[in-house]
């Protein structure tokens, strides 16, 4: 029997699979669990059979709930069936789970188990979600490590068919959905050995079919419902045997043997830790470690969580266990203790009133949280459990892992403690999103484990940006099976591909005396130690690292790569670490480079080759003084005149050190204060633009599509130059309005992330050179210090009164200020730039409800948040609910405004006589439809709050409280086509169909960006994304138009690129509409594959070649008696092929398919043309007088 | 009346043969018309090397760009198992024509590298072409580069691709070189079975709103066919290749009097482009009547017959005919 070994993650061995025992296959996606959906698709877009030869059919849904609803569907009609998922989504599976189980139907749901969004959305991994779901009667079972869920995958799958209840077969998101591990394969022979075609049968013989009819799914009353509940407990009572059985069958054949909880530790422990999932990996190392010391200690892994085998369960504890600690990846605030815990207080409670304890005395049972949201859980936190079960009376309810200084549930631990073994390989990569860093190390994993009899094992760390993003590569190599799913903290490699780096991070922390450094730097080796900031030095110096330095940069230019590094670091790390016999080492990393470029061109081997070839030639080891000779220190993580809040909490997660911060550190309730990534100069430009007041024709436009606000526009009094430094430039403004004032545009140098989009976009060119524009790319390093001061002394600059800016214009909204900025979206980011305009026309007095996605992770993930305030204080307010409720939840922020802002006018009708007649009526009657109105009435309130603070009675204290709600307020419901198009569907068509004064706007990238380009109904036809591997074969859904139906709402389709001052139109005109308004803003993305600098570009194209309609439907002109649909755009010139075929996502299927792109191009080709006459017509026909419907 | 003709040593029905142009030759419909129509032969469009390889930079570069970088998207895009890279599209189309006529058609090759222009000759060769002909030109923008060394460069990769082949190979040249003449007798010492006078290279052009250099393609005009006549007149007689003629061929007169100076094929691209195959048909019977008008029996009587060596005035394909045009031009003057 084959069984090769195989480096792959946890997603994938679940796939594996998954996929094989499949018929039908529901899926939808979620981090971390998408990945599995993914390989489900592509394999059946490949016609991969499964394991009886047939292709499933793998069908993307509009949420987890659809996807329950499908699976339960299929698995009714007989199908084998299965789905992925995590946190929110199995959530939103809940409902179907009951009834799946509740009809003892066989299925199995793969979970990469993350946690739930509660005080904050975290994508990491812990047990919240699987926590959630133990009431469903799914049986849930657990797996610690990647060939673990490849193994008990295989056990689900074939369990569930024999027990007929559905299994959730879970394991840990990131720390297994994503370690990359060498893992022994399972034979096709295998799962066929394992899966029952018996109880296929049967399963298909329960199917509904008109050929032997029934009916499932009654309504039940009193008199039976119980009865039936209960008519299931014999096959929840099989199950543990059953799962055994398999367990052992799967042993027997493969060899890995599994119990439902496995033991291992002294055979007379008397300390035990129960623990479920990739702890168990941690706590039964430590365990062995220990033993060996002399301690009697032991671990108990649950592998069957539910049903909870009491037998089984004691029959695997040693009969001379003192003390248990029942550990949980999960948190249940107000329960006695969290579930685990509590099963093994209620196994341990009946067993003894049953008589049956085996034990001389009952142990003492303690409960502990660790791990959260991927919170590391390392050997020395299970010693120190290990240690507290010691004590005479332990600490119950602890926590571990952090530090808990308000209410003490903390164990502290020595965190040097370590069992890692001398003769692991422990290597740590630092690098950047954008070199390869991490794609390289997954080769260097796969490599080793499958070219070398060594073990591999990967680890990825990223950081919370899209731009600039920075990656910690942990890998292991060893001679033995590799089981520590915990961080390196001694590394005995370590390497920095930025050199930039060693200014902001200490690289060293991890190294372990001797160490190697390797360094990607600019420098000579003789060069080296002088340009090595002080601390970098003093480590090296007392860690006695070797270091080794390599110009990887100038390697690339010179082999063709451009800025990947991936391959020459790569090349560097086999050469100096030894892994490998150094010429096997360059033979297989060229033979891996062959299998992940040959199919993408020969030059792309031949320049990989070629880097390889040179790298070596240009790998130097640097000469160590034994003295520090640098002055430089590391300089400060934030300003000194960052708010104490930023220095307190941001700045150590700025620093990486977010898991020093105590428990008291931490808002209780979810709150942060806003615009905080002003503190946070992340200089990641290699270039940034330069204004050229020569030549600026002063449109504003280089300002208006800046997805960062990191280049802005001000105009204002020759006067406020006073004090400027030198290098800053002006120039007189040209227009009417503000006539005799300077201007000027200015770039924030260390937040521009280099985009280009801004001189894409500029129209004035150079006379004299036309190369160049009014605004040019120049290198950053050098011009950083005179433009931080520049920019400095342009904040200082004071802002133009908003009542006299013509904010309907490109030049007008432009110089108000952005409450958007520096954040962390990719650099060229299509969104952000609606964004932004939405924050500068309406940000003082804006709630947002921002639908998960790209949006809210730019928007809301810490460390710092780019929603920012005013110099009055007044910027937007933001919070994310969840990501199907958006919409409803936006609303709910109108029904509250509109309820207190009726309040406050009644209360200050009701108090007229007191408040004074003139200021109550002109409150109550204030005119707030443009800047003025809304200023005088904030002015207003100012005086009315004077007022109510000096009376005493109770209606004036309320009215004191909501004053401010007679101002008016902009609602705004942000989020992506994920969203609005499919999982939120059913509540944006609620709102958009109500009569309340919301503002919708979505950001439309047609494709689920933020997981990694899934497609969503707003892909278009033709376009290649994940889920639709093939091409999307439908076309996009017509959002605009199934929302303007109603009648009653405002629609607007926009593309800033294509047609600006439409784009600041619709804002204005939705924002003016007392009704819901709907915007669909074209949003170029990173998932399209395009350069990113013509992403504006890219708009324009959708537009002419009429992808991309523009229009706007505003309902006032029709109750007016005029047209209410305005098109903006003309009729389809430019061929939706020279549109499309600019962006990978197109032109990928020409590669891979050309028949079906053909095909599918024509039939995109006909859709454009179809919406034209569509819209065309239907702008005729609005009209109550027939109006022309011609463009404007 | 007989039209047929040898190029190459293939035996071909009539001198009209739509050269290598893209619209053409892409759809193998439009293939099928043009043989239906009388075409005799057809060259495909080129495969360009470098635009290859751009492509499949581009695809490498847009399909890794920013993956592994952010937790939630560690690939933007589905790694499908096989994507065509390199020249398989071009080769797949070539079997497809192949198959679905019956005239010989030529590969056309527009390579960057010495490697690639074997590989993609051996290829084309491999999936049917009748015989290729090689699109070499570039513009020498490098002050270092000596005009012999430019010569040296292009007999090389002829000479290396005719050691990859056995199938016959033309060169399409452009006018610009010192002596044509000379490198027509390397060409043919370096093993070319063809000649075919000139390649028209795309000129940028200024556009003045916005300031930017802008690629530009024109039609070829039927002045254009007086420089390959010139060339072809003069070679006749003196070079053993074929002798293939492309530029400004817009109706039959043309056609005949590049036949008469000594073409084999007379290559048809801007009167196909402007108004489809079916003018081809008609440039073929404008033929035929001009031939019975004035007594002709088959394009091998005519061949040749105004050619240098055959002509009464020799010299007037040399500078005397530039005189006499400026005389011409004077006496219109005066008048």
């Amino acid at each position: 029997m084959s069984r090769p070994f195989v480096t792959l993650d946890g997603t994938e061995a679940a796939a594996y699979v998954a996929y094989r025992a499949s018929e039908v296959i529901a899926i939808y996606p979620i981090t971390p669990s998408s990945p599995m959906g993914e390989f489900s698709d592509q394999w059946a877009s490949e016609n991969r059979p499964n394991l009886w030869g047939t292709v499933p059919h793998v069908m993307e849904m509009q949420s987890e709930a659809g996807a329950a609803g499908a699976i339960h569907g299929a698995l009714q009609a007989g199908a084998l069936t299965t789905t992925f998922t995590s946190s929110q989504g199995l959530l939103l599976m809940i409902p179907n789970l009951y009834k799946i189980a509740g009809e003892l139907t066989p299925a199995v749901i793969h979970v990469a188990a993350r946690s739930l969004a509660a005080q904050a959305l975290s994508i990491f991994g812990d047990h919240s979600d699987v926590m959630s779901v133990r009431g469903t009667g799914f049986a849930l079972l657990s797996s610690g490590s990647v060939q673990e869920v490849m193994d008990l995958a295989l056990v689900a799958h074939g369990t569930t068919l024999e027990a007929r209840v559905p299994f959730i077969h879970f394991f840990d998101g990131f720390r297994t959905s994503h370690e990359v591990a060498k893992v022994e394969t399972l034979a096709d022979d295998d799962l066929r050995a394992l899966i029952d075609e018996g109880c296929i049968s049967a399963h298909r013989a329960r199917a509904l079919s008109p050929d032997h009819p029934v009916i499932r799914g009654t309504a039940q009353n009193p008199d039976v419902y119980f009865q039936a509940r209960e008519s299931v407990n014999r096959f929840y009572l099989a199950i543990p045997e059953l799962v055994q059985k398999k367990m052992d069958q799967f042993a027997a054949r493969v060899g890995r043997q599994y119990h439902l909880f496995d033991y291992a530790g002294h055979p007379q422990a008397e300390r035990v830790i129960v623990i479920l999932g990739s702890g168990g990996e941690t706590v039964e190392e430590t365990a062995r470690f220990l033993v060996e010391k002399g301690e009697k200690v032991g671990c108990v892994r649950v592998r069957l969580y539910r049903p909870f085998s009491i037998e089984h369960f004691m029959e695997a504890l040693p009969k001379t266990v003192k003390a248990i600690a029942a550990l949980d990846r999960t948190k249940e605030p107000g329960s006695l203790g969290e579930p685990l815990y509590q099963d093994v207080v209620t196994a341990f409670a009946e067993s003894l009133s049953n008589g049956a304890s085996k034990f001389a005395s009952p142990p003492k049972v303690i409960g502990g949280r660790y791990g959260l949201s991927s919170k590391e859980f390392t050997p020395a936190m299970v010693n120190r459990v290990f240690e507290e079960l010691a004590r005479e009376r332990p600490k119950n309810h602890f926590t571990v892992g952090i530090e808990d200084d308000v209410t003490h549930t903390s164990l502290e631990y020595d965190q040097d403690f370590s069992i890692e073994e001398a003769d692991v390989v422990r290597a740590l990569f630092h690098g950047l999103g954008s070199d390869g860093t991490v794609g390289a190390n997954k080769n260097s994993v796969k490599i080793i484990g499958e070219e070398t009899p060594n073990y591999a094992q990967g680890y990825f760390v990223y950081d919370s940006k899209k731009s600039g993003a920075v990656t910690v590569s942990h890998l292991r190599f060893g001679p033995r099976a590799i089981r520590a799913p915990y961080l390196i903290r001694e590394a005995n490699f370590i390497a920095c591909h930025q050199f930039n780096f060693l200014e902001r991070y200490n690289v060293l922390e991890e190294a372990v005396e001797g160490a190697v450094l390797l360094l990607n730097s600019p420098y000579s080796p003789e060069e080296l130690w002088d340009h090595l900031p002080r601390p970098i030095q003093e480590e090296i110096l007392a860690k006695k690292a070797r270091v080794f330095t390599i110009d990887a940069y100038d390697v690339a230019r010179q082999t063709g790569m451009g800025g990947r590094i991936n391959t020459i670091m790569q090349t560097c790390f086999f050469a100096i670490s030894g892994v490998l016999p150094r010429e096997e080492a360059i033979a297989a990393i060229k033979h891996s480079i062959e299998k992940t470029y040959g199919k993408k061109g020969e030059n792309i081997v031949k320049k990989n080759f070629e880097a390889v070839d040179t790298t070596l030639a240009n790998l130097h080891e640097a000469r160590i003084p034994d003295q520090v000779s640098s002055r430089r220190e590391r300089p400060p993580v934030v300003p000194d005149e960052a708010p104490d809040f930023v220095k307190l909490l941001t700045a150590p997660l700025l620093a990486g050190h977010g898991d020093r911060l105590p428990v008291s550190a931490l808002p209780v309730d979810g709150t942060y204060p806003t615009g905080t990534t002003q503190w946070e100069k992340r200089n990641i430009a290699q270039e940034i633009p330069i204004w050229d007041p020569e030549w600026c024709i002063q449109c504003a436009k280089c300002a208006l599509v800046c997805p960062h606000a990191a280049i802005r526009m001000k105009v204002y009094n020759a006067e406020a130059l006073s004090g400027a430094p030198e290098s800053f430039r002006s120039m007189d403004w040209r227009g009417p309005d503000f006539k005799g004032l300077k201007m000027t545009i200015q770039t924030a140098p260390e937040d521009c992330t280099g985009c280009g989009l801004c001189v894409e976009i500029c129209p004035a060119k150079n006379k004299r050179a036309t190369q160049f524009k009014a605004i040019n790319m120049k290198p950053q390093l050098p011009l950083r210090e005179h433009e931080r001061e520049s920019y400095r002394f342009f904040l200082s600059i004071p802002e133009l009164d908003r009542r006299e800016i013509k904010v309907e214009t490109i030049k007008g909204s432009q110089m108000l200020e952005p409450l958007f900025e520096y954040s962390g979206a990719c650099a060229g980011c299509g969104e952000t730039p609606y964004l932004k305009l939405l924050s500068q026309l309406f940000g003082d007095r804006a709630l947002i409800a921002n639908a998960t996605g790209c949006s809210s992770i730019y928007g809301g993930n810490l460390p710092t948040t780019p929603w920012a305030k005013n110099g009055d204080g007044r910027g937007p307010a933001w919070s994310n609910s969840l990501f199907e409720d958006n919409a409803e939840f936006g609303l709910g922020f109108r029904l509250c405004i509109d309820k207190l802002a009726e309040h406050a006018t009644e209360l200050a009708d009701r108090l007229r006589d007191q408040l004074g007649e003139e200021l109550a009526s002109a409150l109550i009657a204030a005119d707030q439809s443009d800047e003025s109105g809304i200023h005088d009435q904030r002015e207003r309130v100012a005086v009315l709050k004077e007022r109510l603070a000096k009376m005493d009675a109770p209606e004036a204290k309320r009215l004191l409280d909501i004053a401010d709600y007679l101002v008016k307020k902009s609602v705004w419901i942000v989020g992506g086509d994920g969203w609005a198009y499919d999982i939120g569907y059913g509540g944006l068509d609620q709102v958009v169909s109500s009569s309340r004064n919301v503002n919708i706007l979505v950001l439309d990238t047609e494709v689920y960006s933020n997981t990694g380009g899934q497609a969503s109904k707003a892909t278009p036809r033709g376009a290649v994304a994940k889920f639709a591997a093939g091409g999307k074969s439908t076309a996009k859904k017509d959002l605009g138009l199934m929302a303007m139906t109603y009648g009653t709402a405002y629609v607007a389709q926009i593309a800033m690129g294509a047609n600006d001052t439409q784009a600041i139109r619709a804002f204005i005109e939705a924002e003016r509409y007392n009704g819901p308004s709907l915007i669909i803003a074209y949003s170029h993305c990173i998932a399209h594959g395009i350069d990113m600098s013509k992403g504006m570009d890219s708009q324009k194209k959708a537009v002419l070649c009429g992808h991309w309609p523009l229009y706007r439907f505003n309902p006032d002109l029709k109750s007016q008696g005029e047209n209410p649909l305005t098109l903006d755009y003309h009729e389809p010139k430019l061929p939706v092929a020279e549109y499309a075929y600019q962006e990978t996502r197109y032109k990928m299927l020409t590669k891979s398919n050309p028949d079906a792109a053909a095909r599918l191009m024509a039939l995109a080709q006909e859709d454009a043309l179809e919406t034209w006459r569509r819209y065309s017509t239907l702008a005729a026909s609005f009209s109550p007088s027939g109006g022309n419907g011609k463009p404007n | 009346m007989d039209l047929s003709t040898t190029y190459m040593g293939i035996p071909l029905k009539s001198p009209f043969v739509p050269s290598a142009c893209g619209p053409l030759s892409r759809d193998v419909g439009m293939v099928r018309a043009l043989e239906d129509a009388g075409a005799s032969a057809i060259v495909m469009y080129s495969l360009f090397e470098e635009q290859i390889q751009h492509e499949a930079q581009e695809l490498d570069h847009f399909l890794t760009r920013s993956t592994h970088a952010y937790a939630e998207a560690l690939t933007y895009f589905p790694d499908l198992d096989n994507y065509n890279a390199g020249p398989e599209e071009y080769l797949d189309h070539l079997c497809r024509v192949k198959q679905a006529v019956d005239i010989p058609v030529f590969g056309s090759l527009n390579g960057i590298s010495p490697g690639g222009w074997t590989a993609y000759a051996k290829k084309m060769e491999q999936a049917g072409a009748d015989g290729i002909e090689l699109n070499l030109y570039f513009i020498p923008a490098d002050a270092n580069l000596t005009g012999r060394e430019v010569e040296q460069a292009y007999v090389d990769v002829l000479a290396e691709v005719k050691r990859s082949v056995t199938i016959p190979v033309a060169m399409k040249i452009g006018p610009f070189f010192s002596s044509t003449f000379e490198m027509a007798k390397r060409f043919e010492a370096a093993g070319a079975d063809a000649l075919v006078l000139f390649n028209r290279f795309y000129q940028p052009d200024i556009d003045l709103e916005e300031l930017e250099v802008k690629p530009s393609l024109i039609l070829s005009s039927p002045f254009e066919m007086r420089l390959p006549m010139r060339w072809i007149a003069i070679l006749y007689g003196k070079v053993k290749m074929s002798l293939g003629a492309t530029r400004g061929i817009h109706d039959a007169l043309a056609a005949l009097k590049l036949l008469m100076v000594g073409a084999d094929v007379t290559m048809l691209c801007s009167e196909l482009l402007r108004h489809g195959p079916r003018r081809l048909t008609e440039i073929e019977m404008d033929m035929r009547r001009w031939m019975e008008d004035h007594e002709y029996d088959s394009v091998g009587m005519l061949k040749g017959s105004m050619s240098q060596i055959n002509c009464a005035e020799p010299a007037a394909f040399e500078r005397a005919n530039y005189m006499k045009t400026l005389q011409s031009y004077e006496r219109y003057r005066v008048a």
